[in-house]
């Protein structure tokens, strides 16, 4: 296993990371699907019925792609 | 072919499949029993994890649910799949990492404290039979109708199916049945979906039909089923008619309840690598997406098929008459699905004609005044009967009414086998040889996780006589249970260094217990009938129903846990470099190897 401040290093960019998938795992549902709905009901519909799966989708990969480059940077991937 | 012989040679041919596959790759020690090995392909091991999850609620019940009500249920299409985005980015690299068979594993070791165990094992099976009485119910609706009984005996025969599947054969060791199991219910729920889609709009790919022109009239097909709707004095479909609070912590719940939920967590014990723990979750929720994303398609085209049957003149005109329903071959559906008792008419005034509409609106009422109507002569309409009997309702060849029939069951079988497995794994290896008889022989660890099995599969059927909600709605009450209790341990058990076994077995303790004592009040003591205090309708805190507790559970789970962890000793630097060590991907073979 690598030094302190390198594993340090890696969980603080590893925060970042699921904080920003977070915002928008909750802003594209409880946002756009439910909260605007009075304002855009057709658009709110389409996330709500379709448009929130994709994005759930894209979040994972997206994540899954950044953190296995994410491990090997820091040098903490499986070997 | 006579239906009811195709329906047996679908349902028949299906199972042996099952069932062969389970002996071709029969498991062989405990390892492979829990955790099916850990040398499967994150592809597959999405496939099985997607055959786990989608239950009858998903298969059977859910599509009924949006049909019915429209926009206001999609909660349960974005509760469903936004939990994987938190089972992949805050759970399973981190209990791959871990590296041990079950979920109080980890909340025993993390939280250093046999008794924290002891807690996730009762949190876990609390969880686990609710949802195995949403599973009890679909079940009885599929038996029912492919046997040709009443709901009863098809739960009662539903029941010994399960059992003798769960306990006798296959169990969930075998990651290749679930694929096969998948293949066999995502074949079944897309096919009917398909040849719908192109009769109505044109379009084969059911989510975007569902958004097309209806080919019938050229208008859209969502204008088109707002009008008819309203038209027969019912909410418009594309609208919101509930309220947002209830909305947003309904869908809240169900994402933290699927975050939560021990057969789904289990799976990511199951992949190679840390890397394919992040893979896996995003592979299991491209199967699930398959389904979730034609389901709204399903519900909407159903919805529009079924009023245009009782209306075949338009809804200004003449209703359907009664001896059209009797004869006609297009209605043959309504006198199958009479049989269940979950589908039921009565010619109320009298004029040989069935007039289905929303007889509690008050325009509704002036034109039934005129007509002559004495009230909505459609009298029960099961929202879980909508997916079997929709391959009927459209026409469809008997082939595909077969194939549902087998997909429905698959559905319904891997999640409560599943569960099942969950169930005693954790009071075998959990509970008596984790703490009461810790040199229990593995031929008796055996024995008793299938006497838990067995249990729990007789508690769950009695529930399931009478649920407390259709089958998707009794699954949710177990996803707000999970919510409550198990998701905000594991993460804080992965989040925090600083939350504690006193923290921790409190949060638990409050979550669950807040939890169910409010779905209580409101279901029902045990979902005993008429022994609730309040009702859904008229809740109890701030409005909200016990249905979208499991958010608020998870917040005062949350809460206790961090209040009573400061005002406590931290936990020991052994448990912090257990903490520093899960949240590192390097080093998980060995992890793995150690058990």
């Amino acid at each position: 296993m690598s030094d302190k401040p390198e594993n340090n290093a890696y969980w603080a960019a590893n925060i970042r990371i699921v904080t920003w998938c977070l915002v928008i795992w909750a802003i594209v549902p409880f946002g756009f699907g439910i909260l605007l709905q009075p304002v855009m009901p057709g658009f709110a519909f389409w996330v709500a019925q379709q448009g929130s799966i994709l994005v759930f989708l894209a979040i994972i990969f997206f994540y899954a792609w950044r953190m296995n480059a994410l491990d090997r940077e820091h040098g903490v991937d499986e070997q | 072919m006579d239906q009811f012989v195709l329906n047996w040679i679908f349902i028949g041919a299906s199972f042996a499949l099952y069932i062969g596959i389970a002996i071709w790759a029969r498991a062989g020690s405990t390892s492979e029993f829990y955790a099916a090995g850990r040398g499967v392909h994150p592809v597959l091991n999405g496939m099985a994890t997607g055959a786990d999850w989608m239950s009858a609620a998903s298969f059977i019940s859910m599509a009924g649910l949006i049909a019915f009500v429209g926009y206001d249920n999609s909660t349960f299409l974005m509760g469903w799949t936004g939990g994987y985005v938190l089972l992949a980015l805050m759970l399973a690299p981190y209990l791959r990492k871990f590296g041990k068979f079950t979920v109080p594993e980890f909340i025993g070791d993390r939280f250093y404290s046999p008794t924290a165990r002891l807690v996730a094992v009762i949190c876990l099976i609390v969880a686990s039979i609710t949802y195995v009485i949403g599973q009890m119910t679909g079940v009885g609706v599929a038996f029912g109708r492919f046997l040709e009984v009443d709901n009863t005996t098809g739960l009662l025969i539903g029941a010994a199916v399960v059992f003798a599947y769960a306990v006798f054969g296959g169990m969930k060791g075998v990651t290749y049945t679930q694929v096969a199991q998948y293949v066999v219910l995502i074949t079944a729920y897309t096919i009917p979906a398909i040849f719908i889609s192109l009769e109505l709009t044109g379009n084969p790919i059911p989510g975007l039909g569902l958004f097309g022109n209806e080919v019938a009239s050229g208008e859209p097909l969502l204008a088109k089923l707002d009008q008819i709707v309203t038209e027969l004095g019912f909410a418009e479909y594309t609208t919101r008619n509930s309220d947002t609070l209830n909305m947003v912590l309904f869908t809240l719940s169900l994402m933290i309840g699927t975050a939560g939920l021990p057969h789904v967590i289990m799976r990511f014990f199951t992949v190679p690598t840390v890397a394919d723990a992040r893979w896996s979750a995003g592979w299991a929720l491209v199967f699930i997406a398959l389904l979730y994303l034609t389901a709204p398609a399903v519900g909407a085209m159903a919805r529009l098929n079924i009023t245009n049957q009782f209306w075949p003149e338009g809804t200004q005109g003449e209703a359907v008459s009664l001896e059209t329903i009797e004869t006609s071959p297009e209605y043959n559906w309504m006198l199958t699905w009479q049989k269940t008792g979950l589908l039921n008419w009565e010619d109320k005034n009298g004029d040989g004609k069935i007039q289905y509409y929303n007889d509690a609106n008050a325009d509704m009422q002036a034109r039934a005044e005129s007509s002559g109507w004495t009230g909505n002569e459609l009298t029960k309409f099961d929202r879980d009967i909508l997916v079997l009997a929709n391959p009927e309702i459209a026409n469809l060849p008997g082939w595909v009414i077969g194939l549902v029939a087998a997909g429905g069951l698959a559905a319904a079988l891997s999640t409560a086998a599943g569960l099942l497995l969950a169930i005693s794994s954790a009071v075998s290896h959990d509970l008596m040889k984790g703490q009461l008889t810790p040199d229990m022989s593995e031929a008796n660890e055996l024995l008793s996780a299938r006497i838990a099995m067995a249990v729990a599969i007789a508690v769950a059927t009695y529930l399931g006589l009478n649920p407390p909600g259709f089958a998707a709605q009794t699954v949710a009450l177990a996803f707000g249970i999970a919510a409550a209790s198990i998701f905000p341990a594991l993460m804080m058990g992965i989040f925090s260094k600083r939350v504690n076994n006193t923290g921790a077995v409190a949060g638990m303790l409050v979550g669950l217990i807040v939890t169910v004592i409010y779905i209580f009040l409101h279901k029902g003591w045990f979902f005993i009938p008429d022994t609730n205090s309040y009702t859904d309708a008229a809740p109890l805190f701030l409005g909200i129903k016990s249905t979208s507790f499991g958010a608020v559970g998870a917040l005062l789970n949350f809460a206790t846990a961090i209040l009573v962890s400061n005002a406590t000793a931290a936990p020991p630097k052994e448990i912090q470099e257990l903490v520093e060590s899960v949240r590192i991907p390097r080093g998980a073979g060995a992890a793995a190897a150690d058990h």
